[in-house]
């Protein structure tokens, strides 16, 4: 079962059973924290997590979330310049 | 009225089926003082000219309403049956005229939830233009229905020349809908509460008879519409490909959701083209007045957010697909029995 | 919608199509000679489909479903043990939708709760726990199902139970594990994969060196990928870049989610709650040794298998698969879901024979779902 989708912890709803509520794109659940709790409750609230089945599995580290978009995003630029070379080389081959 | 519901129970009880005086008082007290109907006899009398005019045609349209729960945001079981009906009429190129409802009351059904579904029909009735001119009202066994059931039938006219079918859907047919899709669906599946999700949404419910006059009467070419209920968007638009014998293809992009709709279909795992609707409906225009069709939508206050969704094709005629915003094609399917959220 | 639309962007997609395809030519992959390569996780199979990847991609890469769906891989003898529970009187039955229309021998959950029993869908075990504590009087039994996504969710709701001293409460347990099955998949002599796209879900929870050993022993590169489509497609290049340089290593392109140790807190409680069956029949698959998880006796009061007395805890019934159905082929990459001769014919998502048609991220319900009972046409 892999459904996990990105959600913002927003409040802590009950420190003693480690619930917080969570918001995907405007909807709220209350989920279990235990997994992501290293410290008091209250230092999660804005931290984004996975979360599936009703509890916050990991935390999503933004960090790494752009370092992932950044490799991508150079890979298109040099595929860019790849393409546009074979494009160039293609063209002078027409022409002799 | 004296007696009058000694709903001092506040509760509706077998007797108040048994077709006696506590029947009659929950009639006088809850429906008849609200809806007024024309008559007292067991059937009313109507007329309207434009039934008269040579070319003009009945519409009648009936049906039943057991949404769980009874209210949500944004309406109640009331609200939607008088706009269902509404709109089957108006779908269809009708001037919805006249209501009835029935009423299916499970006994411990409170008076005040019976007041306020009441009051609910009428409202919507005023804003729509119908009056509800008849109507039944049984009780049953505890057990026997969900609270309360409640059914509509409604007939309305067909002016002259005036023909709305899916099988005059051609290729190249614009395809329009009047708003945020699955709106709905996705407040009723947090109204459930077994869930235990919770957001701002509000069903889309809305009568749109005004909306398709509108419409009409700037591009008279519309070939059909259908309100996109059970099954929403892709239901409605399989049907109208099966029955045209054309292809439809919408793009994804074009699609328009809250989102909290795109929300909860992410956390549940579902299609929000499979969400119902109880206010949007998806209308087949000729190109030439597409433009046309879409501002007199804009101009209403329920089409506010209209939007091109697609178009109909002459290639895989009956099937339905999807341009996806990553750039691939997907075949848009019948919905195949309830869709459920999965957790996969 | 944060963490999810960026990995979506058609642009970044583009480029990773293009590069893809540059690789896959140096290494002389082509439609009738493929690389291929597993997508072992049911979400990922229902994220290529829903996003057309298997259609956008150098056909010289060719996706092998592979038995990542719990429901899938669920035998029928386990749904009618489901229904049998849930027709115990005082029986409140929890489960997650998916289960829900799997066919056992005579029914399934969906046909049981229309016969009358109590069968009610849950999103999380928390709202079964929660059921528990609001009817005293009933006994309320959760469905325990799925991978290691999902094992710590319901050891946790275990723990609280037990903390709790609630009496009330049961988990019928089919927790099962990934690594198992690869390596039973791995050791078979007709199989033909050159590498994998590893889960990414599982892997947040137990970590990315639990597949040490498909690199180390079977040298076959395996990357664990997100559920985006470029993440999909990150991944597959990350593949194929194993393949041309002739490594093969464990890599990790969701790093942004999971932590290469996995999760503390999910290990200690699937530790403290679970031992390891000797073995476990999967669906398709057979008896696989040591593959799934059962409650350990210090919280048997929460076991359903010991409280109703039934499953493994009183010995197994041999299972068959019903006449026709191929989900063993197709699950092991054996066939496609259209060369199934039940495909469309009598087997479709309305009349299900197999789970792979009844659950949303089976190949045979993906294929249908966005690409039609008749099939998409190419081009």
């Amino acid at each position: 079962m892999c459904l996990g989708i990105p959600g913002r912890i927003v409040a802590i709803t009950d420190e003693a059973r480690q619930m917080a509520l969570a918001e995907i794109s405007g909807v709220r659940r209350e989920v279990n924290v235990a997994c992501i709790a290293d410290g008091p409750l209250e230092d999660l609230v804005g931290e984004w997590a996975l979360i599936h089945v009703g509890f916050a599995m990991s935390r999503i580290d933004p960090d790494e979330a752009e370092r992932t978009l950044q490799a991508l995003r150079d890979l298109g630029e040099a595929q860019e310049a790849l393409d546009a070379m074979a494009e160039g080389q293609k063209a002078l081959e027409a022409a002799r | 009225m004296e007696g009058a519901l000694a709903l001092k129970d506040r509760i509706v009880t077998l007797a108040h089926g048994g077709g006696g005086r506590a029947m009659r008082d929950l009639i006088e007290t809850v429906f008849t003082p609200v809806f007024e109907p024309p008559d007292m006899e067991d059937q009313a009398r109507l007329m309207d000219g434009a039934l008269q005019e040579p070319g003009a045609r009945l519409a009648f349209t009936t049906d039943s309403f057991v949404v769980t729960p009874l209210e949500f945001p944004g309406g109640d079981i009331g609200m939607i049956a008088v706009c269902g009906t509404v709109n089957d009429l108006a779908v269809g190129g009708a001037r919805p005229l006249w209501l009835s409802a029935a009423f299916i009351i499970e006994e411990g059904c409170e008076v005040d939830l019976l007041h306020r579904v009441v009051a609910s029909m009428q409202r919507e009735a005023d804003a729509a233009g119908v009056r509800i001119v008849t109507g039944d009202t049984k009780v049953v066994g505890r057990g026997a229905a969900d609270r309360l059931f409640v059914t509509t039938a409604g007939v309305g006219v067909i002016p002259p020349g005036r023909d709305l079918s899916a099988a005059r859907v051609r290729p190249g047919d614009v395809a329009i809908v009047n708003g945020f899709l699955g709106d709905h669906g996705a407040t009723i599946l947090a109204a459930r509460g077994d869930l235990a999700l919770s957001t701002d949404l509000k069903s889309d419910c809305a009568a749109l008879g005004h909306l398709m006059e509108a419409v009409l009467a700037v591009a008279p070419g519309t070939a059909c519409a259908r309100d996109a209920t059970r099954g929403g968007l892709a239901s409605a638009l399989n049907e109208i490909a099966a029955a045209a014998g054309v292809g439809v293809v919408v793009t994804e992009e074009a699609l328009p959701l809250r989102d909290e709709v795109r929300g909860m279909c992410e956390i549940l795992g579902l299609d929000p083209l499979y969400l119902a609707n109880e206010g949007t409906l998806v209308a087949f225009v000729p190109e030439a007045q597409a433009d046309a069709a879409l501002a007199a939508m804009r101009s209403r206050p329920e089409g506010r957010n209209a939007a091109i969704v697609g178009r109909a094709v002459s290639a895989h005629p009956g099937q339905v697909r999807m341009a996806t915003s990553f750039g691939g094609m997907r075949v848009v399917d019948m919905l195949v029995g309830e869709q459920l959220p999965r957790i996969c | 919608m944060k963490f999810a639309s960026e990995f979506r962007d058609p642009t970044l997609a583009k480029a990773l199509l293009a590069r893809i395809a540059g690789v896959a030519d140096q290494i002389g992959a082509t439609r009738e000679k493929p690389i291929h390569i597993m997508e072992i996780c049911g979400g990922h199979t229902h994220s290529i489909f829903r996003y057309g990847l298997d259609k956008l991609i150098h056909p010289g890469v060719e996706f092998i479903h592979g038995p990542g769906c719990p429901v899938c891989v669920l035998p029928m003898s386990r749904v009618d043990e489901c229904v049998e529970i849930a027709m115990r009187p005082g029986v409140i039955f929890t489960t997650f939708g998916d289960a829900m229309r799997v066919p056992g021998h005579k029914m399934s959950l969906m046909q049981a709760k229309a016969q009358g029993a109590d069968i009610r869908m849950v999103y999380s075990p928390l709202d079964a726990l929660e059921l528990a504590r609001r009817n005293p009087d009933r006994e309320v039994v959760f469905f325990g199902l799925g991978f290691e996504t999902t094992t710590p969710s319901t050891a946790l709701s275990i723990q609280a139970a037990a903390r709790e001293g609630l009496t009330n409460f049961g988990v019928f347990c089919n927790h099962i594990t990934v690594p198992e099955p690869i390596k039973a998949l791995l050791d078979d002599p007709h199989m033909v994969l050159d590498g994998f796209i590893g889960p990414g879900h599982v892997s947040m929870v137990i970590g990315t060196h639990p597949y040490d050993f498909i690199a180390q022993n079977y040298g076959k590169p395996i990357v664990v990928a997100g559920f985006e489509p470029t993440d999909l497609l990150q991944s597959v290049l990350m593949v194929l870049m194993q393949i041309a340089e002739g490594r093969a290593a464990v890599e990790n392109q969701y790093a942004r989610v999971v932590p290469e140790n996995g999760n503390p807190v999910s290990l200690a409680a699937i530790a403290d709650v679970y031992e390891r069956r000797p073995s476990f029949e999967w669906r398709g698959l057979g008896e696989i040794d040591a593959s799934g998880l059962r409650i350990r006796p210090k919280y048997r009061a929460f076991d359903a298998e010991e409280k109703f007395g039934i499953g493994y805890a009183v010995g197994r019934k041999a299972y068959e698969e019903p006449e026709g159905c191929a989900c063993g082929a197709v699950m092991t990459g054996r066939i496609k879901p259209t060369a199934c001769p039940q495909f469309g014919k009598g087997c479709t998502p309305d009349m299900p024979l197999g789970a792979l048609m009844v659950s949303s991220e089976g190949a045979c319900a993906a294929y249908w779902q966005y690409g039609g009972s008749r099939g998409m046409a190419a081009g």
